[in-house]
């Protein structure tokens, strides 16, 4: 049964295969009937795909800005899962497509191993681990001794027992993570001085602030954490993205979590990483709106932001940059600022796309006007 | 405490191969194209680390495709 099947793989795409497979299954077709249907679908096929000179790019574009004039009738673009904020609608649009180094708002969906997924305490405690907590959340006072030189830190007694530290705990911490500080234990907190000395007040000010920011259990970067249910799943979802060091964690499932921060699954998990997740935000974005867009104009898009192997969004210095036609580059943004310098250095332009032959008025070639007319001629009779 | 992370097994990476010669060879001839107008990938990507290439290699990508289940894209590695 399958040899029939076998035939068809060069000119039908596997998921053409698929279904007729299925459906013939189901009809308990014979395999003439197989045969036949394959065939007509091949010409189907056939007929489906795009033919060569066809300007898809057009059409991606046109296919987006539709669609798009209605999203920005949506005035409400922030959407609260609970207590998070998430951009939703054409600004999270804009901010994938212009390739944005941060996001508005990073959002991890941390996925934990099944281990501990059973119960909601070991949920909480894993969450508990995720989150950012700095010194400043553990102390209620904060003072500077001028005449000293020192900050003095006064621990709040109540979230240290909640937290279930120790004072001691916290002080291995600390001198572990200030390491140009004197750090000793007072009555109420913490005492630390600069082991230099400090002789303007100034760096004492900067001194309390970097005390303040110590990050006592955690992971940098990571402002919430709220576990939530997801395809009856529990995961976590986290305001705040650091990717790198939440796949270090032993509770985490490495293989499944991800952020929505483009460059950072880029740097951590490779350049195809980074288009399957500008696929799959912008999916989510058009659908969350309600509104219809083939698949193919955003795989169209995903490729050519990453076929430089860097992720480059569609703005001018993005794509268009990488564009080889002076005359292109110039009849999308800052035409002076790209004249000029191609005069400088005398660049050529070779004229092979579109725009270039529509500022000159030639033929583009698109269509029927891409191929040229190729006359067989006669040869070897003649005597030359 | 660094663990090492293995991204392969990661549901957004596909399958990287390095070609041989020969196979990148048929492959340009297959599809009519030279190297310069082939996507790229850098060679610093995580993904290339345990793959020993260098600037010119032919990468065999293998998708999972909304569209055809599977499809198979090429990336040459170029200067970083």
């Amino acid at each position: 049964m399958t040899s029939i099947y076998d035939k068809y793989t060069e000119d039908l795409s596997a998921k053409v295969i698929e279904s007729v497979k299925e459906e013939a299954e189901k009809q308990k077709l014979s395999s003439a009937d197989v045969k036949k249907v394959l065939d007509r679908a091949k010409e189907e096929y056939k007929k489906a795909m795009i033919s060569p000179g066809e300007a898809i790019g057009i059409v991606t574009a046109e296919s987006f800005g539709e669609p798009g004039t209605q999203m920005t009738l949506n005035v409400f673009h922030f959407a609260g899962v609970a207590e998070m904020q998430v951009t939703e609608g054409l600004p999270r649009l804009i901010e994938i497509f212009d390739a944005r180094k941060e996001p508005q708002t990073p959002i991890m969906e941390v996925h934990l191993k099944p281990a501990y997924t059973k119960d909601e305490k070991t949920i909480k405690k894993v969450a508990s681990l995720i989150k950012e907590m700095t010194f400043n959340e553990l102390s209620s006072e904060f003072s500077i001794n001028i005449i000293k030189g020192s900050v003095e830190s006064v621990l709040d007694n109540k979230k240290m027992k909640d937290y279930g530290f120790t004072r001691k705990y916290i002080s291995n911490i600390l001198t572990d993570q200030l390491k140009n500080m004197e750090i000793r234990e007072s009555k109420r907190g913490f005492i630390f001085v600069l082991k230099e000395g400090s002789e303007n007040l100034s760096e004492v000010y900067r001194m309390k602030e970097k005390i303040k920011d110590t990050i006592i259990r955690g992971i940098k970067g990571i402002a919430q954490v709220l576990p939530t249910l997801k395809n009856n799943k529990m995961v976590i979802l986290c305001g705040g993205s650091n990717l790198k060091e939440v796949l270090q964690l032993e509770q985490v499932d490495e293989n499944k979590t991800k952020t929505n921060n483009i460059f950072e699954i880029a740097n951590v998990l490779g350049i195809e990483a980074a288009r399957q997740i500008i696929i799959e935000e912008s999916l989510s974005v058009i659908e969350k709106q309600g509104l219809d867009i083939d698949i193919r104009h955003i795989l169209l898009l995903a490729d050519l932001m990453t076929s430089s192997g860097k992720i480059s969004g569609i703005t001018r210095g993005g794509i268009m940059s990488e564009k080889e036609s002076v005359l292109a580059r110039a009849s999308f943004e800052t035409p002076d600022v790209h004249l000029v310098n191609a005069s400088l250095v005398g660049e050529e332009d070779k004229l092979k796309s579109v725009i270039e032959n529509v500022i000159l008025n030639q033929p583009v070639p698109l269509g029927t006007g891409l191929p040229g007319l190729v006359a067989k001629m006669k040869t070897g009779n003649k005597n030359d | 405490m660094a663990k090492e992370i293995k991204i392969k097994k990661h549901e957004l990476v596909p399958v990287h191969e390095k070609l041989s010669e020969e196979e990148k060879k048929k492959v340009f001839q297959k599809l009519n194209v030279s190297m310069s107008q082939m996507p790229a990938i850098l060679p610093n990507d995580p993904v290339l680390e345990n793959l020993d290439v260098k600037p010119g290699d032919l990468i065999k990508i293998t998708r999972n495709s909304p569209t055809a289940i599977k499809s198979v894209y090429y990336r040459v590695v170029v200067y970083g």
